[in-house]
């Protein structure tokens, strides 16, 4: 399982970065999503599936198996 | 406490955003009984804030804005019964009667039936239109080339992204509200009226600070008429002056309505039975008021802890509100609550740079809600001033 994130979908809202600082963070450019670990290491599935859901622009996906 | 194995079927009414998050949080959270999802509209689970702005203006279609449908639910199932319309529900005997005169029964309620646009008073007219649905966003989409003039009665986040899509196209647009700017509810009197001024700097003519009255017309409408008398003349009319709750089905449930359906902190609104979504009234534990919030994160956040709580869990629904609005170039951000807001205090950035964060504070001068403009970066630290602020005011001691 890992985790994928589309930045032209992103819209910056940060609400995966408050969530969870040490698995998304925003760029200094244009403060859109960037994966600093796609494993999600550390959290359990079902919270990283709560994030992806909690994205209003549908910008992060956990993809099975991956 | 009601306990997951109790519920032999699940029935979540509303096929959106709150409604697929319910239905994807409730196996998640190991539900394995029935579950069925009944929606108005006969098109699968999309997603409405493109609406206003990638399919009006970057040609996006329903392809672009179907929402994703959690793999729990491809394996685990659902029954979805789209373009079946609720029409009324039975609290006592546990059952959900619809339009296609089925009566189905269940053991756990989730509604999630949204809201429907406001409209002015008066007949209807061909070129009078309201966006909610991808129906209504295909038929304005199809409606705006061949427009001469395009007046949007509202100025609301959806009347101004309207106004600036329908200005992208090329259209001459007029854009009408009765409050003094743009926006005033949502970002403000000095931020709204910076953005006004950005619409002015795009070619919207504002028309702004008299109260509209009705349409006007013959066989189609021609004016909206002010209350100082006055009209503004227009070839196509969309009017984006709201919404309210869903609730007609609801009427004689017996449930607790009022602005919305009104639950408890958790969601809930009686035994087997919680809401979620746009039509959902709780006491926000931060505010230390009701609330009823009518934005796309608001409705998934909501709809994870009411499917939790349902399943007998025991979470309350304390996210700060959040939205964002995108327009003319502008991406603005706002967190908190920012209607009673009266006066802004940059914290970040300028305006000249056009990418500042701000505080807005109400007439005690306490920070409500923060707002940032084409500065995404900034969000967690507004969001942080948000709860810091709540916290101050010892609403979050002071509520159950």
């Amino acid at each position: 399982m890992r985790l994928r994130v589309d930045r032209d979908r992103c819209i910056g809202s940060s609400n995966c970065v408050v969530v969870m600082p040490d698995v998304f963070d925003q760029d200094e450019a244009e403060g859109l999503v960037q994966l600093l670990d796609d494993s999600g290491a550390g959290h359990d599935e079902d919270a990283l599936h709560d994030v992806a859901y909690a994205c209003p622009a549908q910008a992060i996906e956990v993809v099975e198996g991956g | 406490m009601a306990d997951f194995r109790e519920l032999g079927e699940v029935v979540i009414v509303g096929a959106g955003v709150a409604g697929l998050t319910a239905a994807g949080a409730l196996r998640r959270r190991g539900y394995v009984g029935g579950l069925t999802v009944v929606g108005a509209e006969r098109h699968a689970p999309y997603d409405r804030p493109p609406l206003s702005k990638q399919v009006l203006a970057a040609g996006w279609g329903e392809d672009r804005i179907r929402l994703r449908v959690p793999p729990e639910l491809e394996t685990a199932g659902a029954t979805w019964a789209l373009g079946e319309v609720a029409t009324r529900l039975d609290v006592e005997r546990r059952e959900l009667c619809t339009d296609r005169g089925r009566t189905l029964p269940w053991d756990g309620l989730v509604i999630a039936t949204g809201v429907r646009p406001r409209t002015l008073p008066g007949r209807a007219y061909s070129n009078v239109l309201t966006l909610r649905t991808v129906d209504d966003a295909m038929a304005l989409r199809d409606a705006l080339p061949g427009a001469r003039s395009v007046v949007v009665v509202g100025a609301g986040v959806l009347g101004c992204e309207v106004a600036a899509s329908a200005r992208g196209l090329g259209l001459p647009v007029t854009l009408v509200d009765g409050l003094v700017t743009p926006m005033l509810r949502q970002l403000g009197p000095a931020l709204g009226a910076h953005l006004g001024a950005r619409h002015e700097a795009h070619g919207v003519r504002l028309r702004l600070g008299v109260g509209v009255e009705a349409l006007e017309g013959g066989v189609r409408a021609e004016a909206v008429r002010l209350a100082d008398g006055s009209a503004v003349e227009g070839d196509l009319f969309v009017v984006a002056i709201g919404a309210e709750p869903d609730l007609g089905w609801l009427e004689g449930s017996g449930l607790p309505l009022g602005d919305g359906v009104l639950c408890d902190d958790r969601l809930r609104v009686a035994p087997g039975v919680v809401a979620a979504g746009d039509l959902a009234s709780w006491p926000h534990p931060l505010f230390g008021r009701r609330m009823r919030v009518e934005h796309r994160f608001n409705a998934s956040e909501q709809a994870t802890a009411a499917a939790t709580n349902l399943l007998g869990g025991d979470v309350v629904h304390d996210a700060v509100p959040y939205f964002w609005s995108e327009q003319l170039g502008v991406r603005v951000q706002v967190f908190g609550d920012p209607s009673r807001a009266e006066r802004a205090e940059l914290v970040a950035g300028d305006l000249a740079s056009d990418r500042f964060a701000a505080v807005l504070r109400d007439a005690d001068d306490a920070v409500t809600a923060c707002v940032s403009w084409n500065l995404p970066k900034a969000g967690p630290d507004l969001r942080l001033r948000v709860l810091e602020a709540c916290a101050a005011r010892g609403a979050v001691a002071a509520t159950p």
